[in-house]
């Protein structure tokens, strides 16, 4: 066991990007799991962050897009627009 | 081979069609919008806030890919190309728009107490993105959240996690550090997550 101090919440989430890009340190990536293991509240606000990032995939990229064809009229327009 | 068949068979980046591009073929051209303009139109509406100026940005996409199309070098992707063409179109249209001062993020990024600890503790959601994005009114208003970010965080977002695009290539598009990137995508997922945790808490929109 170790008596050295656990980094902060505010530490913590200040690393949650290099941590979900994989680009931790070995050392900070075992401080950044020490903390996540005594604290409910990181664990929540990373899964939540997480979440997050997927939600604004998925909602700007809905299975089946409204809208989903250009206009014919948009696309006569551009052709129109290069052969001038 | 006509010209349809071989966009069919080889792709968009087979690189004897690109010789047709380059050679000015206005049949290649035009096989080229048809095909490539409902992609690219929705890049466009993701970018831009409304259905107009999402199709100007695509009409300026395609007229600087004709006028550069020249340029365009071969052991690169079309498809790529014409992707970062319509992202640097929406950009340009967005800069122009953008005239009054950006709202203030810290009010959506986390509060902390003097020892590093959360001033308030994060609950778990209720639910996941899946289950909650089934409903059409959860997709609207994960939209109309990240519109409200200010328009520099919300490009990073965009960027990086809708387009997926690496930190250097937007540091790259913007101008900025990818240092900067990092911080502005950070700040904008955590704003993003702020806004949406009263929903999600309670598992209801």
């Amino acid at each position: 066991m170790s008596n050295r101090p656990y980094i902060t919440c505010r530490e913590l989430i200040a690393f949650i990007v290099d941590y979900l890009d994989g680009n931790l340190a070995a050392d900070a990536l075992h401080e950044f799991e020490r903390h996540l293991a005594v604290c409910p509240s990181c664990v929540a606000y990373l899964a939540s962050y997480k979440e997050t990032i997927r939600m604004a995939k998925a909602a700007e990229e809905p299975p089946q897009a409204l809208h989903d064809d250009a206009p014919d009229d948009l696309i006569v327009a551009i052709v129109a627009a290069t052969r001038r | 081979m006509n010209l349809s068949a071989q966009i069919d068979r080889f792709g968009l980046n087979d690189p004897s069609f690109v010789a047709l591009l380059q050679a000015g073929d206005g049949d290649a051209f035009e096989k080229l919008v048809r095909g490539q303009a409902a992609p690219l139109l929705r890049v466009g509406r993701r970018f831009m806030r409304t259905e107009e100026d999402a199709r100007d940005a695509l009409q300026d996409a395609f007229v600087s890919v004709f006028k550069s199309i020249g340029r365009f070098e071969a052991t690169a992707r079309l498809s790529t190309w014409l992707h970062r063409v319509m992202i640097n179109a929406c950009l340009m249209r967005l800069r122009a728009q953008r005239r009054r001062p950006e709202e203030d993020i810290e009010q959506y990024l986390p509060r902390f107490l003097d020892d590093g600890h959360q001033t308030e503790s994060s609950v778990p959601w209720c639910e996941s993105a899946e289950s909650v994005l089934e409903r059409m009114e959860m997709c609207d208003l994960v939209r109309s959240c990240i519109d409200q970010l200010p328009g520099t965080y919300r490009e990073v977002l965009l960027l990086r996690d809708i387009e997926e695009m690496a930190t250097e290539e937007v540091a790259d598009l913007l101008g900025i550090t990818p240092n900067a990137v990092k911080i502005r995508l950070h700040r904008a997922r955590q704003a993003l997550r702020t806004m949406l945790d009263p929903h999600m808490k309670t598992g209801r929109a």
